[in-house]
């Protein structure tokens, strides 16, 4: 019977798959959301990290992980703020601009976590989280503790997904937005104010990424380190191009990747005698393995990564 | 005209960082230094000290040829952000080749070992060359990808096939005297490596500004359309341009290896192709001013340490400072528009794969 596969194992598998794909999966739909309004968000990871920064700072300084939360969201939608200045406003290259809230974000919080939690650079541990099993279901065999015992984050993203698509694709505010990453000049001339729809989706963006970074302080790991993000910004980045500019199919895309980093983390463990280095690249090469399997026919908005100016003819 | 405006985006990237400097000295005064203090500190330093100047080249040099390594694709609209995997990539090869080739003469050894390295960032660049040209798949992505996979790999060479016996970490052997580059200020760590950027760069400026291949990069980068009805393969171009992008990252990684580490180890390079993007975009993209942004960049982090030691102020602040440079300069750069309508031109984005119609590309 060795040669089946042990379903405990792959319930656990399931399980850290998908906490794992919950802070690619927030940034991944905050992309969405920007790339469908016309622009790039390269700040992703950096954005992440800036939101787990506040967790961090929010929940240390109240004590309440709420507050944490919402600290974080906020600092997101900021920086999201922040990138649409720099976007739209000031017509700075998209990609620039979102480098350069990667490094911001990246000194300021490492800054900034030195001077509050002291030299280590983020020694202190905050309160998080706990898993809310749903009654009976998180019983369910295989898939149960993958659903139905998670933590409010995991459960909330679902939710989000479900609300943005419903908004981007059911209402004018969605047609909108979407309007503006295909063709600004129509909807201009349809007398919606691109600037301001851009303003807001960035806002939202910033703050779905910064929501995945506060997952990872005060549902998964509880304290702030530099670099936490560690490139599941970028990682986030390959899903959105992979669910097709859609809030669900990036967020599968999201799931996918976290599964292949749960399967590495007990690839890793299993296998105590294999370089664990092998299974550390697993995630980054899949999605480059996915992104060159299914680019064909893939095809972004038509204006992201333009500037917008009604002047300009 | 065309003077007067270059004099103008010098001038107004040089008032960019002065404002981050300010804002940076409020950080430094929320610590509770003294901003002045520690400037100064910073200052005399990285540029006016001996020992401090010879790290600030230290860290200059690998600076300069990663922030070429963004340019060179640049020029023909293809952006590399996989400077630092292509550092590792240079490192990895280049410490192979000092550790297996032959006992040569330092005249071939060090140049042969350089060319592994180059070599090394060259197909790892390439590859995302292969794949923006061919399968036209988003160059940013897969080299920021690229990068995590390379700083893995080589922490693989070196914890396994390539661990130096007896090592308490994983690092590789010593590679031989002979490998090793000359010493550029007797008795400290600076070595010729920054005239190997200083060359490159002079090298590049001129390419760009005087041959027909810095035309046909232009014209690649500017418009495709316009490239192909030239006869010029646009696909060639994007992977010859980010190979040869690649060659300088791989060659800042050889050269780390083989003028200051002497062996190579997991993380030997600590972020230099990310300064590598920051100093490209203060330099406006302009091989030119690279050595300039490049020296720039160095000395605030060999200054980092100074600072803390000299006015109390934590190094990470220099870190939140680049962040600061970064996002004004790259303001300032877009700045009134119109004027710089042109130069800011060849920073937007096109749209990928290279032959898809821009539908606003054709309103304009």
């Amino acid at each position: 019977m060795s040669f089946l596969p042990d379903i405990g194992l792959i319930a656990v598998l399931l399980a850290s798959g998908v906490r794992l794909a919950t802070p690619i999966g927030f940034a991944a739909l905050g992309g969405v959301l920007a790339e469908r309004s016309g622009v790039y968000n390269v700040g992703l990871e950096g954005m992440m990290l800036w939101g787990a920064f506040g967790a961090a700072a929010g929940t240390y300084l109240t004590g309440s992980p709420v507050a944490g939360l919402v600290a974080g969201v906020l600092l997101g939608a900021v920086a999201g703020l922040l990138l649409a200045l720099l976007c739209v406003s000031l017509a700075v290259n998209q990609l620039v601009a979102g480098i350069a809230i990667n490094l911001l974000c990246a000194g300021l919080t490492a800054f900034l976590a030195r001077a509050l939690f002291g030299l280590a650079g983020g020694g202190t541990a905050v309160s998080g989280f706990a898993s809310l099993p749903v009654p009976y279901l998180s019983g369910l065999p295989l898939i149960g503790p993958a659903l139905f015992n998670q933590d409010p984050l995991a459960y909330m993203l679902p939710v989000l997904v479900a609300a943005v698509t419903i908004c981007l694709y059911r209402t004018q505010a969605g047609l909108r937005l979407r309007a503006a990453g295909e063709g600004p000049r129509a909807v201009d001339s349809a007398g919606v104010n691109v600037t301001a729809v851009r303003y807001v989706s960035l806002a939202l963006s910033g703050a779905f990424a910064a929501a995945g970074g506060c997952h990872l302080v005060l549902c998964q790991v509880y304290i702030f380190s530099e670099g936490m993000s560690a490139g599941k910004g970028f990682i986030a980045l390959a899903a959105i191009i992979l669910g097709r500019w859609h809030p669900v199919g990036a967020v599968v895309a999201a799931l996918f990747f976290g599964l292949c980093d749960a399967l590495q983390l007990q690839l890793q463990f299993s296998n105590p005698l294999v370089p664990y280095q092998i299974f550390l690249i697993l995630p980054f090469a899949a999605s480059l393995v996915a992104l060159v399997w299914f680019n064909k026919g893939t095809r972004q908005p038509a204006a992201t990564g333009t500037v917008f100016d009604r002047e300009a003819r | 005209m065309t003077r007067l405006r270059d004099a103008l985006v010098g001038l107004r990237v040089v008032m960019a960082v002065a404002v981050a400097l300010g804002l940076g000295s409020i950080l430094i005064l929320v610590t509770g230094a003294d901003p002045v203090k520690a400037y100064a500190a910073l200052v005399h330093e990285s540029l006016f000290d001996y020992w401090g100047l010879s790290n600030t080249i230290v860290k200059t040099s690998p600076i300069l040829l990663a922030s070429l390594a963004v340019m060179v694709p640049l020029r023909a609209g293809v952006y590399n952000i996989g400077g630092e995997g292509q550092i590792y990539m240079g490192g990895l090869f280049g410490t192979l080749a000092a550790l297996h080739l032959p006992a040569l003469p330092s005249m071939i050894a060090i140049p042969s070992a350089l060319l592994c390295a180059m070599l090394g960032g060259a197909l790892w660049a390439g590859i995302a060359g292969l794949l923006k040209a061919w399968r036209g798949i988003n160059e940013v992505i897969v080299t920021l990808l690229m990068n995590y996979i390379a700083i893995h790999v080589v922490s693989f060479a070196v914890s396994g096939p390539m661990i130096a016996s007896g090592a308490p970490y994983p690092y590789s052997d010593e590679i031989p005297e002979q490998y090793r580059l000359p010493l550029l200020m007797p008795q400290t760590d600076a070595h010729i490596g920054i005239i190997f950027g200083l060359v490159a760069a002079g090298v590049i400026a001129f390419i760009f500004a005087r041959t027909a291949t810095g035309l046909s990069l232009d014209i690649v980068g500017k418009s495709p359309r316009a490239a192909r009805y030239a006869g010029l393969n646009v696909k060639t171009h994007i992977v010859a341009s980010m190979a040869s992008g690649g060659m300088l990252a791989g060659l800042a990684g050889g050269i780390e290896v083989l003028g200051l580490k002497y062996r190579l180890f997991h993380l030997f390079s600590p972020g230099y192709g990310f300064d590598g993007v920051v100093a490209a975009f203060i330099a406006n993209a302009n091989p030119a001013f690279a050595p300039l942004s490049a020296l720039f960049l160095g000395a605030l982090k060999s200054g980092a340490s100074v600072m803390q030691r000299a006015a109390g102020v934590e190094g990470t602040v220099v870190d939140a400072i680049v962040g600061l440079v970064v996002i004004l300069v790259a303001a300032s750069l877009a700045w009134k528009g119109d004027l710089l309508g042109g130069l800011i031109e060849g920073f937007r984005l096109k749209p990928t794969p290279a032959d898809q119609v821009n539908p606003t590309e054709q309103q304009s």
